[in-house]
């Protein structure tokens, strides 16, 4: 224990701890400045520091009703997207856990695939699916396109989680007699409870920031926020009601971020 | 089972799909697998097959209208110089956002897999998460205002008296431009930002699982601090540094977002991609163009299985 407690007790040198908080502030730098700029009495430029700070952005933001309205469409994309990705990803997860049979890393490659191609490669391919079905672009393809990157957070939760789970309990509540549904609402759900959380948390903040596959998979009617945001980016005009509008989507995204967090933190305790 | 084998009739239809589920493991496992596989394996991977498909139609030259047949014709225009170009420019900037992402990501994760304790390391971890699902747009965002030229990195430039090492670097060859917003510079500083998380992220996780008990082992025989690194820890930690590559690699040379909105606006895949299928209707070109990545990144994975990174992720 002894030269344990030494180890323990070394520290860092000054070269090392200056390098990690070069890394940490250069990561959360340009935060700070959007938080800045939102306050911006400034219009026209990028000026810094800023000539004054004012906070009549935000009321002028409130009255943006694309804003609002692309805000709302990201909102149900999201939830729906997530509730697609929950039982997907739950079944998979489920099915994959504990057998082995042909074709099973094959089923956890196909389920990351979607996020590990490139967005564009994904985005292209979703297209000319839907265009070669004869389906119209409508919320229902962003949908389809947002759940099927979606589901591999909510199976990496779940199958983690299925992985922690002793399988006696399953097996001494089928011994008590119970079905197999009364095992699955009493002893499976609540196990992973908290692992659904985290993964649909994570799947919702995932659709509600994509954009690369979205604009592949929208129709010219359906706007969603980050599709709103890139059309702000790409024609710089009313730049002040921009610079709100990143820090209200940095805010809105901050919580379910916290929220997962907490979640596996308190899971991996 | 016992108890419903004596009352077969009492039991609900609820207990004999359950009891069924039970005794045949197999067709629990289809019916559970059905779902997703059906979504992701006919839906997404038959998506994915027709683009391959669409790589070996061809465009009419004079009419514009794609030709529904099996030819090489469009690979033979992918193949041409200035299709290259775009290919050996995107990659060559992933390769050095890459090594630059290792660079800077390896101090912090280092510092917080051996040195960070309790709350402050919760704390770091949570300081790389919030930026990597922070909105990917507004980060691309907040740097154009931080590479305006009246912006945050100008002002600090010259409050340091360092614009002059700036504008050496703008008047440089390949990487400077007319300004930093417009220069691949700048664009370099945007990947490296955007994709920095995910580099971190698998190096820490590769330098959480060396045991202390192996550093222990190095110092008691003998070895000052610098060689432990060298010969233990960091051959350990190599698999997570290349986990992280896959990402930052993959992700520049896909992205197209950075490049259009950031940089000289010469041709990436992703923006040649996007323009393709897009403004020129050339459809063909654009998934054979999207085969590009996927070949680089297939030859790059198996490489990278050889060096342990699958383990590490």
């Amino acid at each position: 224990m002894h030269s344990r407690a030494e180890v323990t007790s070394e520290r860092a040198s000054w070269g090392l701890r200056l390098a990690a908080l070069a890394a940490i502030i250069f990561l959360h730098f340009p935060i700070a400045i959007i938080a800045l700029y939102a306050f911006n009495t400034e219009e026209r430029t990028y000026q810094f520091p800023p000539p004054g700070l004012t906070l009549k952005w935000f009321g002028e933001l409130t009255r943006r009703t694309d804003f609002w309205q692309s805000l709302g469409m990201s909102l149900q994309v999201a939830l729906v997207a997530t509730l697609v990705a929950l039982i997907l990803g739950t079944l998979t997860a489920a099915a994959i856990y504990r057998s082995s049979f042909f074709g099973k890393e094959a089923i956890s490659l196909l389920v990351i695939l979607p996020i590990a191609l490139p967005g564009i490669v994904t985005g292209i391919a979703l297209r000319s699916g839907i265009n070669t079905l004869d389906l119209d672009f409508s919320f229902w393809t962003i949908v389809v396109g947002h759940a099927t990157f979606c589901i591999v957070t909510v199976y990496n939760n779940v199958v983690a989680r299925l992985r922690r789970t002793a399988y006696s309990q399953i097996e001494a509540s089928m011994d008590l007699g119970a079905t197999s549904f009364q095992t699955l609402r009493y002893v499976v759900l609540p196990n992973i409870a908290t692992s659904l959380l985290a993964g649909g948390m994570l799947a919702f903040a995932l659709s509600f920031d994509e954009v690369i596959v979205t604009t592949f998979t929208s129709g010219t009617q359906q706007q969603t926020l980050p599709i709103w945001m890139l059309g702000q980016l790409t024609r710089p005009r009313d730049r002040p009601v921009t610079n709100v509008a990143a820090l209200v989507v940095i805010a809105i995204t901050f919580v379910p971020i916290l929220l997962a967090y907490r979640f596996t933190q308190e899971a991996a305790e | 089972m016992a108890l419903i084998a004596e009352n077969p009739k009492k039991a609900s239809l609820a207990t004999r799909f359950s009891s069924l589920m039970f005794r045949r493991p197999r067709l629990l496992l289809f019916l559970l697998l059905a779902p997703p596989l059906l979504w992701l394996g006919i839906f997404y991977l038959g998506s994915l097959f027709l683009l391959v498909i669409q790589s070996f139609y061809r465009v009419d030259d004079f009419s514009g209208v794609v030709i529904r047949e099996f030819s090489l014709e469009t690979y033979k225009t992918l193949f041409t110089p200035a299709n290259m170009e775009v290919v050996y420019r995107t990659a060559a900037m992933a390769a050095i956002v890459t090594l630059a992402s290792a660079l800077i990501a390896f101090p912090l994760a280092y510092y917080m897999a051996r040195y960070a304790k309790g709350r402050m390391r919760s704390l770091l971890y949570l300081a790389v998460l919030v930026p990597l699902w922070s909105s990917y747009l507004v980060r691309i965002y907040s740097w154009k205002l931080i590479l305006a030229n009246e912006g945050v990195l100008n002002w600090i430039l010259q409050t340091i008296g360092l614009s002059g090492v700036r504008d050496w670097l703008l008047d440089l060859p390949v990487i400077g431009g007319p300004s930093l917003s417009f220069s691949y510079l700048g664009m370099f500083f945007v990947f490296v930002y955007i994709w920095l998380p995910y580099m971190i992220l698998p190096i820490n996780a590769a330098l959480e699982r060396v045991p202390r008990s192996l550093i222990e082992a190095s110092s008691d025989l003998g070895a000052k601090p610098g060689y432990t690194f060298r010969k233990v820890i960091f051959p350990l930690a190599f698999p997570g540094v290349v986990a992280g590559s896959i990402f930052t690699f993959s992700l520049t040379l896909g992205d197209y977002i950075i490049p259009t909105v950031i940089g000289n606006s010469s041709f990436f895949i992703g923006p040649a991609v996007n323009s393709l299928q897009g403004t020129s209707g050339n459809v063909p070109l654009a998934a054979a163009f999207t085969i590009v990545p996927m070949v680089i990144m297939g030859i790059y994975l198996l490489v990278a299985r050889r060096l342990g990174a699958f383990d590490a992720l």
